[in-house]
């Protein structure tokens, strides 16, 4: 649940200003961008996803390095992933 | 050479590895506290101790949050759930941890209702489709995670939603920290700092670590290469005769941390006047509890707790191993009665705990490291 895992913010959905549609290797889900509500990401950008929530933006460079390192974390990754593809925030 | 391969750039660990030895005065020794559990993993996962010399190691802190829950409140989330009519709630990491009367797992092959969520918002979306139902969410955490949580209870303030409530388990960094600071028991010469917790607290909260401690800390990512510099910056301070907070992670650490998430616990949560911390006993002000305006969204308030303190089991060495004190292999149960199967204690349960790292990597990359480094 430490984790956090880099997504890249594909929309914002329209009705919802708080809500983003992310890609998380092959998955795509809604997180909550509140908590960058201060300076929000735009299509295209990477953030830090945990627990649900866009905890910080980060860059290309730096998601594929975090992803790198998640891969190699074996189940602890992929129970996390398990968890995340059947949360279905709104 | 797999070792090698996966080290991404080895070129720079072994220079780094290096630069790290050269500032080594002969005689000393260095020993410096990775707090959070991410960093753990990584170091037994990649073997950093076996590059490191000899006179520098690394000992494991109590950044695990599902490590220092302690028995009492398994105990009574377990109350909670079997209460009519309540679903509850929780990260799958807290699901095989054992309160005294076995785990979350155990408790629902009796009748609770106790389903893992990704994320507090998905509780929350059960209770808006179990509107017959009291949902309860087990909220673990450092602060990293506490916003999170915070952010829920806003929105679920801001719908109205009655039937949902936060049984409420955040706890704080500085104070673990500084818990281990006073102990007698360990004599440390700095600290890599935790990263994701300072994405949201920043690197300000450290400051009193080098000037009433007079300990450097780095803020340190989670990359191997991290790791290895951020204990390059701490020998180098030492060296120099520095004593500050560095911020090896500025790449993802912004030194002020992240306002909303701060203001967003600020306006939802205060501090208690003291909390349990598995191993390391009562702890004043380290963890949070929800503020009075939000009494109607606290589990502790809406329902009626045992709150009974349950103590360790004897064999378990939890404690030491969290404070850094023991190597989780030199826990009497390490390996034998305690696993990641059937664990003991909490450090076995997640996979940021010391003694699953270890069981799950360490002595593995100890053989892999010898045999790639004498290569
Ligand atoms: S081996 Fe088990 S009981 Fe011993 S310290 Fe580790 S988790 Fe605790």
């Amino acid at each position: 649940m430490c984790l956090g895992i880099p997504g890249e913010v594909v929309e914002i959905l329209p009705d919802r200003p708080d809500l983003a549609r992310v890609h998380v290797s092959g998955v795509r889900r809604a997180i909550n961008i509140g908590l960058l509500s201060n300076d929000p990401p735009v299509p295209g950008d990477w953030v830090l996803i945990h627990v649900g929530f866009a905890l910080s933006k980060i860059d290309e460079q730096e998601a594929a390095a975090v992803l790198r390192y998640l891969e190699e974390l074996g189940s602890a990754y992929t129970d996390e992933m398990d968890a995340l593809s059947q949360s279905m925030i709104e | 050479m797999r070792f090698v391969d996966e080290y991404r750039d080895s070129d720079t660990a072994r220079v780094l590895a290096a630069r790290i030895a050269e500032l080594c005065e002969p005689g000393r020794e260095y020993k410096f506290m990775e707090v959070c559990g991410g960093h753990t993993h990584t170091i037994y996962k990649h073997g950093i101790a076996d590059y490191l010399p000899e006179e520098v190691s690394l000992v494991h802190g109590p950044g695990c949050p599902v490590c220092v829950i302690p028995m009492g409140r398994v105990d009574d989330a377990i109350h909670i759930a079997s209460l009519p009519d309540v679903i509850m709630t929780s990260f799958g990491d807290m699901m095989r941890v054992p309160g005294s009367n076995g785990t979350f797992f155990d408790s629902n092959s009796e009748g609770t209702d106790i389903r893992m969520v990704y994320s507090p918002l998905d509780s929350l979306r059960i209770a808006k489709q179990n509107p017959d139902k009291q949902v309860v969410f087990m909220a673990i955490g450092f602060e990293t995670t506490a916003p999170s949580t915070a952010m829920t209870l806003l929105r679920a303030e801001r719908e109205g939603i009655e039937n949902f409530s936060v049984f409420c388990n955040h706890v704080t960094i500085i104070p673990g920290i500084k818990a281990i600071l006073d102990s007698p028991d360990l004599r440390l010469d700095g600290f890599l700092g935790p990263g994701h917790v300072s994405t949201v607290i920043g690197c300000r909260p450290y400051e009193f670590i080098p000037r009433d401690y007079g300990k450097p800390l780095v803020v340190a990512g989670f990359e191997p290469l991290d790791i290895l510099q951020s204990v390059h910056r701490l020998l180098r301070q030492l060296h120099e005769g520095r004593c500050e907070v560095e911020n090896q992670y500025a790449r993802v650490v912004p030194w002020q941390g992240n306002p909303v998430a701060l203001d967003a616990i600020a306006r939802t949560m205060r501090l208690r006047p003291y909390f349990e911390w598995r191993g390391l006993g009562f702890i004043s002000h380290s963890a949070l509890q929800l503020r009075d305006e939000y009494a109607n969204f606290d589990a502790e308030k809406r329902f009626d707790l045992p709150g009974v303190r349950v103590a360790d089991p004897k064999s378990c060495q939890c404690g030491e191993v969290l404070k850094g004190v023991l190597k989780p292999w030199e826990c009497k149960v390490f390996g034998t009665a305690c696993t990641p199967e059937t664990p003991i204690g909490t450090c076995m349960v997640s996979p940021e705990g010391a003694c699953a790292a270890y069981y799950n990597f360490g002595r593995l990359t100890r053989r892999r490291v010898k045999e790639a480094t004498t290569v």
